[in-house]
């Protein structure tokens, strides 16, 4: 399940909109213009179902995202939705793990407090047995370049 | 039938006794007759592996996929508690704070360790960095790597934590860290292969209790480890899942 963003959880100034979320999800959305820089050395790792549903994360995904462990287990990965990041990355992120290969690209993703970071991404089916068991997301810090492109063309995409 | 035991060329100069002491442990305790083949670098442990030698292996985070996928091995156990890690360090004097400050161009220093390169690799990229524009100073060990900063002939180090924090203070004092990875899952483990799986679980619950045997506490202290702990199928594909994103 996942939950309307709630004022009270929110830090600063803040827009709000409505975001259609995959598997026909509507969901409120409360986002402030604070950025959380991504810290050295660290990577924020997680996996999900085939489904997208959040099955494990690593302590990393959690101090980042600001919510707590049993809000992030059980929940679609796209509690992370940032209302500036274009549909069709996500589409192409799906088209591409649904065809078993890797996906690589820049994401801003949306924190509890209504804030965001920017991560590079990386996703991959996990295979067992030769059967699609789920997809491992592993983001590690981006260049400030990569960020400033992604800024510009982003907007673009829509 | 004998088998044949190969460790990762990475592992300290200092343990290489502890994995002859730790050889003949296993042989005593398994009955099996196990030749220890340590190799002196990646390039020929591939090799060896590539040819069916191997049996049993300490094995590099950056070689569990083939060996798992290609050549039908899986993980017995890894070191208690331990974790690879890699540091970025710059000569003390360096105008660089952050990685960011670094420019295409840069020398970068590493060994062969090949998980050690790549999440160095991986924590060079905030500063637009990677194997296409930096210049590399290939080192034969971390000493030289650290040689390499010192003597201005490369502008940053790529470290093993744990060699980095080896070094005599002396030379500590004249480096300066930039960035310590905190990874944490990213290990070496000891895998067995094809022809010895028959006793997979037994050697695993041999080594899980290895530390409870008076002697076999003393060998893994000359190994630099306190106990083994067991590695399951799940840990290790998830770790290859990770190393795979990594790798790209």
């Amino acid at each position: 399940m996942i939950a309307d963003m709630k004022a009270e959880d929110i830090v600063g100034d803040f827009q709000e909109v409505s975001l259609q979320l995959y598997g026909s999800i509507k969901r409120k959305i409360l986002y402030t213009q604070i950025e959380t820089p991504y810290p050295d050395g660290k990577l924020i790792v997680s996996t999900t179902t085939p489904e997208g549903v959040i099955t494990h994360v690593n302590q990393s995904f959690v101090e980042m995202s600001g919510y707590r462990e049993e809000e992030l287990i059980g929940a679609p990965h796209s509690i992370l939705r940032h209302p500036d990041m274009p549909p069709a990355a996500f589409k192409d992120l799906w088209d591409t793990i649904e065809r078993g290969e890797k996906w690589q690209g820049y994401v801003k993703n949306l924190r509890k407090d209504g804030g965001y970071y920017w991560v590079k991404a990386t996703v991959i089916p996990n295979i067992r047995g030769g059967k699609l068991v789920g997809y491992t997301s592993v983001r590690r810090k981006p260049s400030r370049s990569k960020i400033e492109e992604c800024i510009k063309l982003y907007p673009t995409l829509f | 039938m004998s088998f044949m035991f190969t460790v990762s060329p990475d592992f300290t100069p200092d343990h290489l006794s502890g994995w002859y002491i730790f050889n003949t442990w296993l042989q005593k305790h398994t009955g099996e007759a196990i030749h220890l083949e340590m190799y002196n670098d990646f390039q020929s442990q591939r090799g060896a592996i590539q040819t069916d030698k191997i049996d049993l292996i300490y094995a590099n985070p950056f070689d569990a996929a083939m060996l798992v996928r290609e050549k039908g091995f899986l993980p017995l156990v890894k070191a208690q508690g331990a974790a690879d890690e890699a540091l970025i360090v710059v000569s003390a004097d360096s105008h660089a704070d952050d990685v960011a400050d670094l420019a295409p161009g840069t020398r970068v220093a590493f060994t062969d360790d090949p998980d050690v390169r790549l999440m160095g690799m991986i924590m060079l990229e905030p500063g637009d960095l990677d194997g296409g524009n930096i210049v590399a100073v290939p080192a034969d060990n971390y000493v030289l790597v650290a040689k390499h900063l010192l003597k201005g002939e490369a502008d940053v180090g790529i470290f093993l934590a744990e060699a980095y924090d080896g070094l005599s203070a002396m030379i500590k004092k004249q480096l300066k860290v930039l960035v310590r990875s905190q990874i944490s899952v990213i290990h070496h483990n000891l895998m067995i292969g094809p022809r010895m799986q028959g006793r997979r679980e037994e050697i695993q619950q041999l080594l899980v209790d290895m530390h409870t045997d008076e002697k076999g506490e003393g060998v893994l202290k000359s190994l630099g480890f306190d106990s083994w702990q067991k590695v399951d199928d799940e840990e290790m594909e998830f770790m290859i899942d990770l190393m795979d994103t990594l790798n790209t």
